[in-house]
């Protein structure tokens, strides 16, 4: 019995002197912190992903309680939501936010764009680019590799086999901005998603001349200027042989669609357009029966 | 015999495709397509206009800076344009675009075959005329030449290393160099030693040009201070750094040049050239290139001149072979493989080696077994399987500690590995990446 | 002309793969799988065929349908991992044990930590350690050399030269009389697992993997060197009896037991052993020490399982060592300057 009571002595005290040691060492070494960081990161999502431009949740949550507001600050995974949340939290309004989503700029599918080679190394697309054109004739179009596919962590872009180009899955996609940064060719942009997802989109970053480029790809902006000089909110500019449309200005009324002679300008997430009816609709019919024709 | 201490490879060497064939002159184009890259360093700047004519040796760009290197003509007619071209990779490059008009040379130029041996110009003067010229290393690094020859202040030179190595499997063109302008060669060596102000000068060559050995060391054995030193055969024996210890045992220390250790190393063409553009005064406007390949129909040495399209060469060996797989520009080892034929030869391309299909696919890559050959096989001693890893997981820290940017790119360990892991391909990545992040690190401070 | 194929430098390759290293290896282990056949009969035809089999269709099975990926059998590896196994047992081992041997070795060594390269561990190795401790009995009675005549596990067993050796330095010094000839360990006449008998083979099979540059010559020369010192520091110590002398000592040691088999064959498996040379003779100069301290002082009379697997343990450290850098002294000589 003896035993029993000396040995539950022995390491009851150790026990607590551990504890009351670690207590004392606790309080000695703690860091004074605003208690709102953790209040902050606690409604943070918590994916580390980088899409605020901050190093992980725990930084934006400090920079949130350290800033006087939270204009700029926006964390594109949780969104409009979390920032309200974390408004609540440190007595501020979260600023108002045009989400985004990644949007790859390249139309060039299998079909339009034909091989001039064929690549057998490793499928990565960076290695791809350093080393020659790719497998097909233009220099600036999709490879086909997936390190987008490989950079997204929220399993948001996913490759097409049948058209050889990553598509974003519109639910999925934060626009942490991954994707778009492990592009070797820069063609992934990040844009406004636009009122009910719509959007409009030139599907190419050809720079080359037009005719240079259209030999390559079918599908590929000649940047013949037709679209520029259609657009009535000047949304439209057409550098390095190729158009931009600025989404700031973009009023989604698609008459660039209709001018566009290869294609290459997008309506995204639209309505599909009405049968032209007869005469009697006037004005209306004139684009849709261009396009029309340009697609005969 | 010597040869370099640390890894190395055997390919077979293919040489007998091409070995012995004469130097044939390929005939001229119809029209001459001059890319302003063809040199490491600045690209040259076009001094011609369009409908300007021009002769053969006429300088048609200047060199963009210190780094960087003139352009001659290497035919007579008349400038058509300045324009865009695309390479054999499908990138573009500017071009000056010459329709050919017979072959009208300037006066200037001794057009004569017999040897002229003596030389008495200022080393000054030599140095400039290499840089007039503009001659650059015709081994595949085209570095342009008279920037080895001027030492930055501090370092002097003490030996010259003439590279008859030819470590490239299929390729023979240097070889056959050797053995049919030893004289020139010769000539063009003791021109260098004038120029760099030194008396050695070490030639290597490997023992399976058992006739270039033979008649190099005749031709040394008559010119004070220039010994031939056969070496072992061992790829890559011809990268600067390897040479410089298989023939003088000194090791170049990471990230120097080779002057660091006294020594210049020069390729046999470019010498070759230095004693055209000394005591000739032609400039570079053409270079011998080995076409070959197990189907090529008349492989062998072709001199070219600049501008021709490769097309038109490969036409002279015969044509493309039907079996054709893949097409590549110099040799198996460290050659870039090109997805079409239509660039111009320009001072860059050494050869064009022809793959059957058959041989033209990589193997499907396993798992890595660790089976450290490719640590035996680098000649720069790292640890490619480390890198390659490190590469794909974008550790690129680690990679600078474990010196990537020693790599010289020779491809031992994939050549070697016998799992067919892309280990250079990776590495190659990561040394673009580190290279960038050291230069924007320098570049802050 | 057809689209060009373009990849990146390289394009040409040394012919040398996995499944051509393996064969090799398998090749070079084929003398002292005859001479085990002589001496050990059907024990060792059975235990081997058993082994193998066991082994490949473990590493299918997992492959298929636990790990989902496609079975890499074509690279020959299960099928040395199998031989090298049974080379480690008795060859009067019952067919099951040597069955539940190879599905530890392959699924526990090698397959749970995701296949061929990854493992830390040997997995012969692992498959033997596992049957010693669990089955230490049937693992440690070996049968007499018998050929074709002795049956398979009823074969007669004894006493092993290395058993001898032990008793011997436990000062039981008439043994020494009863160790068998220099001449029959080195040809394999003598007790012991079914692939370490016969020295001469294995040395003979272990210079060819050499000469065919499928292994380096560091780690069996530190091995064996290391314990050539050790024995004969230990004769020189002079705990060896009068009848004794270190050469013979020396000798014995190295020619019985699994030394040969371990240094040219398990401690050399690519997976498992160092990167860079020096690494390498680090590592043989440990599996030396260890084997050394375990044979004189440990209970078994054999410790080459250990100590190669304690050594394995230490590879991750031991590859930090870098291998000679090009230009090294000279760079070390400059920062000396500065």
């Amino acid at each position: 019995m003896n035993l029993i009571v000396i040995s539950l002595l022995v390491l009851g005290i150790t026990g607590c002197a551990a504890a009351l040691l670690l207590y004392l060492t606790a309080r000695k070494f703690k860091v004074e912190e605003d208690p709102r960081i953790d209040e902050v990161q606690e409604v943070l999502p918590g994916a580390n992903c980088g899409g605020c431009g901050f190093a992980g949740c725990r930084a934006l949550a400090e920079a949130c309680v350290k800033s006087d507001s939270l204009d700029g600050l926006l964390c594109p995974v949780g969104g409009a939501p979390v920032m309200e949340k974390v408004g609540a939290i440190l007595g501020m309004t979260a600023a108002a936010s045009d989400p985004k989503i990644a949007v790859v700029r390249c139309n060039g599918v299998c079909a339009a764009r034909p091989k001039t080679s064929e690549y057998d190394g490793v499928k990565n697309c960076r290695i791809l680019h350093s080393l020659y054109v790719g497998e097909t004739a233009c220099p600036f179009g999709c490879l086909g590799c997936g390190d987008c596919v490989a950079a997204c962590p929220f399993d948001a872009i996913h490759m097409n086999a049948e058209t050889g180009l990553p598509e974003v899955d519109e639910e999925k996609c934060v626009a942490c901005g991954k994707c778009a940064q492990a592009c070797p060719r820069g063609i992934i942009e990040l844009r406004k998603k636009g009122p009910k997802g719509r959007r409009m989109v030139v599907e190419c970053v050809n720079k080359d001349k037009g005719a240079v480029a259209r030999k390559a790809c079918l599908n590929a902006c000649i940047g013949c200027g037709k679209c520029q000089k259609e657009c009535s909110f000047e949304a439209i500019t057409v550098e390095n042989n190729v158009a931009y449309i600025d989404s700031e200005k973009c009023r989604l009324c698609r008459k660039c669609e209709g001018v566009c002679p290869t294609g290459a300008i997008h309506a995204v997430n639209f309505p599909p357009k009405k049968p032209a009816a007869p005469a009697a609709e006037g004005q209306q019919t004139q684009p849709t029966a261009q396009k029309e024709e340009v697609q005969a | 015999m010597k040869t370099f201490r640390i890894g190395g490879v055997h390919p077979h060497d293919n040489k007998i495709y091409s070995a012995h064939q004469p130097i044939r002159e390929c005939p001229l184009p119809d029209k001459a397509i001059i890319p302003l890259v063809q040199h490491i360093g600045a690209p040259a700047q076009a001094v011609v206009e369009k409908g300007q004519k021009v002769k053969v040796g006429e300088l048609i760009a200047k060199a963009g800076g210190f780094v960087s290197a003139n352009i001659h003509s290497p035919v007579s007619g008349t400038v058509t344009k300045i324009d865009v071209t695309s390479d054999a990779w499908g990138m573009k490059m500017p071009a000056i675009f010459i329709d050919v008009e017979g072959d009208e040379w300037l006066e200037s130029i001794d057009r004569s075959t017999d040897v002229i041996r003596e030389c008495s110009l200022e080393p000054k003067e030599i140095i400039n005329c290499i840089q007039e010229a503009g001659i650059v290393g015709l081994g595949g690094a085209c570095f342009p030449t008279h920037v080895k020859l001027m030492p930055p202040p501090g370092k002097k030179a003490e030996v010259l290393i003439v590279n008859g190595v030819e470590c490239e499997p299929y390729l023979t063109c240097d070889h056959q160099l050797m053995l049919e302008h030893g004289e020139e060669i010769m000539t063009g060596i003791q021109i260098l030693m004038r120029a760099l102000g030194i008396q050695k000068a070490v030639i290597g060559i490997e023992k399976n040009k058992p006739d270039a050995i033979a008649r190099m060391k005749e031709l040394a054995s008559r010119t004070l201070g220039v010994e031939v030193q056969p070496l072992r055969l061992k790829y890559p024996q011809g990268g600067e750094k390897q040479l410089i210890d298989a023939c003088i045992r000194r090791q170049v220390p990471s990230g120097a040049l080779p002057i660091e250790v006294g020594a210049v190393v020069d390729n046999v063409a470019t010498i070759y050239a230095v004693y055209e553009a000394v005591q000739k005064h032609k400039p570079l406007i053409s270079r011998v290139m080995t076409v070959t390949g197990k189907s090529v129909e008349k492989p062998g040495n072709y001199s070219v001149r600049f501008g021709t399209p490769l097309t038109q060469v490969v036409a002279e060996a015969g044509g493309v072979p039907e079996d054709t797989g893949k097409i590549i520009g110099g040799g198996p080892m460290m050659g870039r493989a090109m997805n079409n034929i239509d660039m111009p030869a320009n001072k860059r391309v050494s050869g064009l080696l022809f793959l059957p299909e058959a041989e033209s696919r990589r193997t499907e890559p396993e798992n890595c077994i660790r089976c450290g050959k490719c640590v035996d096989a680098c000649p720069m001693g790292l640890e490619p399987y480390l890198l390659s890893k490190q590469a794909e997981k974008k550790m690129w820290d680690e990679m600078e500690q474990h010196d990537v940017m020693d790599c010289i790119d020779c491809g031992c360990c994939l050549f070697t590995c016998p799992s067919h892991r892309p280990l250079l391909d990776y590495i190659r990545m990561g040394k673009a990446t580190v290279g960038g992040i050291i230069r924007a690190r320098a570049a802050k401070k | 002309m057809k689209p060009l194929i373009v990849s990146p430098a390289p394009h040409a390759h040394s012919g040398d793969s996995v499944r051509k290293n393996m064969l090799l290896v398998i090749a070079a282990l084929l003398p002292a799988y005859a001479v085990s056949l002589v001496a050990f009969g059907w024990g060792a035809l059975i235990t081997t065929l058993i082994s193998v089999a066991a082994c490949v269709c473990t590493e299918w099975v997992v492959a298929k349908y636990i790990l989902k990926e496609k079975p890499t059998l074509g690279d020959c590896s299960a099928v040395l991992t199998g031989l090298l196994l049974a080379f480690n047992l008795p060859s009067n081992l019952p067919w099951w044990i040597v069955i539940i041997g190879a599905v530890v070795a392959i699924g526990v060594g090698k397959m749970t930590f995701g296949g061929l390269g990854q493992n830390p561990f040997n997995p012969a190795l692992v498959g033997r350690v596992f049957l010693l401790i669990s089955f230490p009995v049937q693992m440690t009675t070996w049968p007499q050399p018998q050929g074709f005549a002795g049956g398979y596990t009823d074969a007669v067993t004894g006493a092993t030269p290395l058993s001898y050796l032990k008793n011997v330095l436990k000062g039981q010094g008439d043994m020494a009389a009863s160790l068998p000839d220099l001449k029959d360990a080195l040809l394999g006449m003598t007790g012991g697992s079914l692939g370490e008998v016969c020295a001469l083979a294995l040395i003979a099979g272990g210079i060819f993997l050499i000469c065919m540059r499928v292994i380096t010559w560091h780690i069996p020369v530190s091995i064996l060197a290391t314990v050539a010192v050790c024995a004969a520091l230990t004769g020189w110590c002079g705990i060896l009896p009068a009848d004794m002398c270190t050469g013979q000592y020396v000798a014995y040691t190295l020619l019985t037991g699994g030394l040969m088999l371990g240094a040219f064959f398990m401690a050399t498996d690519y997976v498992t052993s160092p990167m860079t040379g020096w690494g390498k003779i680090i590592f043989g100069i440990g599996i030396g020490l260890i084997v050394m301290v375990i044979r004189t002082w440990g209970a078994y009379p054999e410790g080459m399982s250990f100590a190669i697997l304690i050594m394995n343990a230490c590879v991750p450290l031991l590859n930090r060592i870098r291998p000679r850098r090009f230009g090294e002294k000279v760079r070390a000589a400059a920062t000396d300057k500065k």
